[in-house]
């Protein structure tokens, strides 16, 4: 997995939230902090930043719980990207 | 290679939309808003100018039309007639959600009817009882076989008198799900809904579900918590489609106010001439500008692929809608007892702007929105 990866999402997530102390492991989604229009915009992120789509059997909550999650699904969806 | 002499040109930017609005909208609108519907041969006309779904890749049919050109050609839409642009609205959230989520078999089946204009799409949210609250959407799919049950009732569906192809977000046993309704699927059944305030053309319905079946390929995109995504994705475009004409209605006031100031005299005067006009005036000018610049970064962010897109949407919108009721009710004050009669298009875009303040996310909502996202980046 590329820390890289996750360190973005990370970034990304504590950029929105910077009140609250965001580690990998944290599920966001029991922390509250996720609306709609929050998990729209990880999904554009993760799109956009790692140039890949996230396909529709994809997108599930887990996949998006925790930094951890969201890294290993852009290390599955761009196998190149995660050993670079 | 054949060329048909009489085709009309299509709309390639702000500068064809321009002409197309000013040939085939702009001296019509009025006797539309009377009539309370947008003619079929206009339809066909937006047909031919390929603007139905422009943003579509060329392989679906469309022309691959970035976001940032289509907000303008949207804002010259909505200069001419928001009802027309209110149809256009809907169907290109309906074009755009079947590109971005649809299966290739989804695709193909609806995305070219879409471009071509030959099925019109109409979008499926509000209830009787839930408006800019999803929360209360009472529509339920029931999973039955491979396929789905439908039932419930949509009310205040732009185009739903017209459409082809409604997408119906309706409550499943996880989530909210999108699901691709053909109008002519059995005890799906249309009532028109007349004599709105404003859009009064754009052919609102309420449609009614009734035990409609529909097969495994009629939910469109993921199903579970992600389903919601789709109806953020969906409205996030509307909005910005109603941010464009909102814009277009503030240029369309600015335009009627200007012409008439230049030619209204009073007390020997020039309206144009008197501080107080200068002041409205200026102001139009100011926020025509400024509302076109929030939608130019939202459309740029939305070609970009960022994130931000997301808010910098609900921010045009807000701004834009607000903007276009308030110069609407200055250019009909501009024109005094004139901007109440039937005889100038200002008291029409008097009305189709309170409508822009409310569909799509009430302003309500839309100040909860930017508030929340202000109050999480700087509380620490």
């Amino acid at each position: 997995m590329s820390n890289t990866a996750k360190e973005q999402i990370l970034d990304f997530v504590r950029g929105r939230y910077p009140q609250a102390e965001i580690d990998e492991t944290q599920d966001i989604f029991a922390l509250g902090f996720v609306n709609s229009l929050f998990a729209m915009e990880l999904v554009m992120f993760v799109e956009k930043t790692f140039g890949v789509t996230i396909p529709n059997e994809e997108l599930k909550i887990d996949n998006f719980r925790t930094a951890n999650a969201m890294a290993e699904l852009v290390a599955r969806l761009s196998p190149t990207l995660a050993v670079a | 290679m054949t060329l048909i002499a009489t085709a009309p040109p299509r709309v390639v930017d702000r500068r064809s939309a321009r002409a197309f609005v000013d040939t085939h909208v702009v001296p019509y609108a009025d006797d539309y808003d009377r009539s309370g519907r947008v003619p079929e041969d206009l339809l066909r006309q937006v047909a031919a100018a390929g603007l139905w779904a422009p943003f579509l890749p060329p392989e679906s049919g469309g022309a691959g039309m970035d976001l940032v050109t289509l907000g303008e050609v949207h804002e010259e839409v909505g200069r001419g007639c928001s009802s027309l642009r209110s149809l256009l609205t809907v169907h290109t959230m309906v074009a755009w959600t079947v590109q971005r989520w649809g299966t290739p078999a989804q695709r193909e089946r609806w995305a070219p009817a879409l471009a071509a204009g030959d099925a019109l799409g109409a979008f499926c949210l509000s209830e009787p009882g839930a408006g800019s609250d999803t929360a209360g959407i009472t529509t339920t799919a029931a999973a039955r076989g491979d396929g789905w049950v439908l039932n419930g009732v949509k009310k205040w569906t732009t185009g739903g008198q017209r459409a082809d192809l409604f997408l119906v977000f309706a409550r499943t046993a996880t989530s909210i799900g999108a699901f691709l309704v053909p109008r002519e699927a059995p005890g799906v059944e249309v009532r028109p809904i007349d004599d709105m305030l404003g859009t009064r053309a754009s052919m609102l319905a309420e449609i009614s579900f009734r035990d409609v079946a529909l097969g495994p390929d009629a939910l469109l995109g993921p199903s579970g918590f992600t389903a919601g995504m789709v109806l953020t994705g969906t409205l996030d475009l509307g909005r910005y489609s109603v941010a464009a004409g909102s814009v277009g209605i503030v240029q369309a006031c600015l335009e009627a106010s200007a012409a008439y100031a230049a030619e209204r005299r009073v007390g020997g005067k020039a309206l144009a001439e008197l501080p107080l006009i200068q002041a409205k005036l200026s102001d139009m000018v100011t926020d025509a500008r400024a509302a076109r610049l929030l939608l130019a970064e939202a459309g740029r962010l939305k070609d970009a692929g960022e994130s931000g897109t997301l808010m910098a949407t609900w921010i045009a919108k807000y701004f834009a809608s607000t903007a276009a009721v308030r110069h609407a009710a200055e250019a009909v004050q501009i024109h005094g007892a004139n901007g109440c009669s039937p005889d100038y298009p200002v008291a029409r875009l008097y009305r189709d702007a309170k409508v822009m303040e409310i569909i799509e996310g009430s302003n309500e909502i839309q100040r909860i929105t930017i508030a929340g996202q202000a109050e999480r980046e700087t509380t620490s």
